[in-house]
């Protein structure tokens, strides 16, 4: 049974994230005023199947100049530490691969180790704007994972366990949305650049960077970068569910339709932030970080902490 | 900052709106009269062809696309005996009909001219000529020209006064 749930959890956001090719670009020509992809099988579903047909066909080139172990491991990096993270999510009261004890910080391990696939993708191209980008995607996820943990502290005082289980039964009462709503609005920020999805898609600024840290790559290898960013996508997604928003709990409906609700809610969030918000400059979005967010951060964690010390005294 | 979160709510907002796109196939666009698509070569109300064979499409023609030969018919009237456009090397830009004197070149809306072999791009006299008389009805070039022709003589034209004989000495 349990064999079951694991590949189910873990096939899921692969699914997912082939199905969220289509949604983005239905969703996104909707906002813009158009129609997207429709003309493939109903409601244009049959561009997933001709996109992957595409993409494992396409020629796999290797440029010659490239540190080629290097260069093949960083795009399965991505993949990977996305799908180890979807592994601590709870789903329902019953599915979920696994419940460790330190969820929370296996899920920003796992994002952090992300950054790795990005730089080494950029460093192994060896191509100036390759590296270009990866060197901005590591400023970048560096400096946004110091506050995207600070910001989760107040939900960890809040539920006195880093379990994300744990988390998800304290906001039986109330969700920690509102007691946490500073936290959450530097989480989505920080998860929206850990992702690196636009407005914080500096890494590729296709405009001044080519693709950036994917400027080389071709093929199921490219692939694997957008597979790891609906996966990232998918998970920062279901993590603001999870801490924020009751993960499965909801009247009526059972809990893994609530969370499946909530998860696409937020999966259509991010693509409204992509269709509405202009590429901030580099320098700002790190200004933003270090002298906006972190001090914000760390203000949240303060009182957070001392009305927890109050109320308990 | 606002105006960030105003902005996504105006993009949201956008979310409700009938798309702007016309669905091609299916849903053709509204072209007005005056577009410059397939060019065509009209004939006169009477039914005969307006083209007088005078080459100046084919000069003012900017690639080069259109050649004709000229001839002339046993009652004077000067027709094409051959007319042919290249439409692969078509631009469309509608030089040709400011340049045509008889209103006999006309461009269509019609843009729907792909093709899988380049030969058929080329259009002859009979592809070209239609039975209307396009887009001005009531043209006809011998009619209002002083030019005569067998069963029209000089003055017979429409608002054209008689000839003056200028040997005679009475007004």
């Amino acid at each position: 049974m349990q064999i079951v749930v694991v590949l189910g959890v873990l096939n899921a956001p692969l699914i997912l994230a082939a199905l969220l090719i289509w949604l983005e670009r239905r969703f996104l020509a909707l906002l813009q005023d158009r129609y997207g992809p429709n003309r493939v099988g109903p409601l244009g579903l049959g561009i997933v199947l001709a996109d992957m047909i595409k993409i494992f066909t396409k020629e796999d080139w290797i440029p010659p100049f490239a540190d080629r172990a290097v260069f093949i491991l960083a795009p399965a990096v991505i993949v990977v530490t996305g799908l180890m993270s979807v592994a601590v999510i709870p789903i329902t009261e019953t599915i979920g691969v696994t419940d460790l004890n330190i969820g929370l910080l296996f899920f920003l391990a796992m994002s952090s180790m992300g950054v790795y696939s990005v730089v080494l993708a950029g460093w192994a191209s060896n191509n100036k704007y390759a590296l270009l980008g990866g060197l901005r995607a590591s400023a970048q996820m560096v400096s946004y994972e110091v506050f995207m943990g600070l910001s989760l502290m107040g939900v960890v005082l809040l539920a006195g366990s880093f379990s994300l289980r744990e988390i998800v039964e304290a906001q039986r009462d109330v969700w920690f949305i509102v007691p946490q709503f500073l936290g959450f609005a530097i989480f989505f920020i920080a998860g929206l650049a850990e992702t690196h999805r636009l407005p914080f898609d500096l890494p590729e600024a296709e405009a001044e960077l080519v693709a950036g840290f994917h400027s080389e790559y071709s093929g199921m290898k490219f692939g694997m970068f957008f597979v790891g960013e609906y996966v990232g996508v998918t998970v920062v997604s279901a993590m603001i569910v999870t801490l924020f928003f009751g993960g499965w709990m909801g009247p009526v409906l059972p809990g893994i339709v609530w969370f499946g609700l909530k998860l696409l809610f937020f999966i259509l969030v991010f693509i409204t932030l992509r269709a509405s918000l202009p590429r901030p400059r580099f320098d700002q979005l790190m200004a933003f970080g270090w002298k906006v967010l972190l001090p914000l951060s760390l203000l949240n964690l303060v009182v957070t902490a001392g009305v927890l010390l109050l109320l308990k005294t | 900052m606002l105006s960030m979160l105003r902005t996504i709510w105006t993009v949201f907002l956008h979310l409700f709106r009938r798309p702007v796109t016309v669905q091609y196939p299916e849903e053709k666009p509204y072209l007005p009269p005056r577009y410059r698509g397939r060019i065509i070569l009209s004939r006169d109300p009477d039914g005969d062809e307006r083209c007088v064979g005078c080459y100046l499409c084919s000069a003012a023609c900017p690639v080069d696309c259109i050649a004709l030969q000229a001839g002339e018919r046993e009652d004077g009237r000067r027709y094409p005996e051959w007319f042919r456009i290249n439409f692969s090397r078509c631009i469309f830009c509608g030089l040709c009909e400011e340049a045509c004197p008889t209103y006999a070149i006309q461009l269509t809306p019609d843009f729907e001219l792909c093709d899988f072999d380049r030969q058929s791009l080329v259009y002859e006299k009979k592809d070209l000529l239609i039975d209307g008389t396009g887009k001005y009805p009531g043209y006809n070039f011998y009619r209002v020209a002083g030019l005569a022709i067998s069963g029209k003589d000089k003055g017979a034209s429409e608002n054209e006064d008689k000839p003056v004989d200028v040997k005679s000495l009475l007004p």
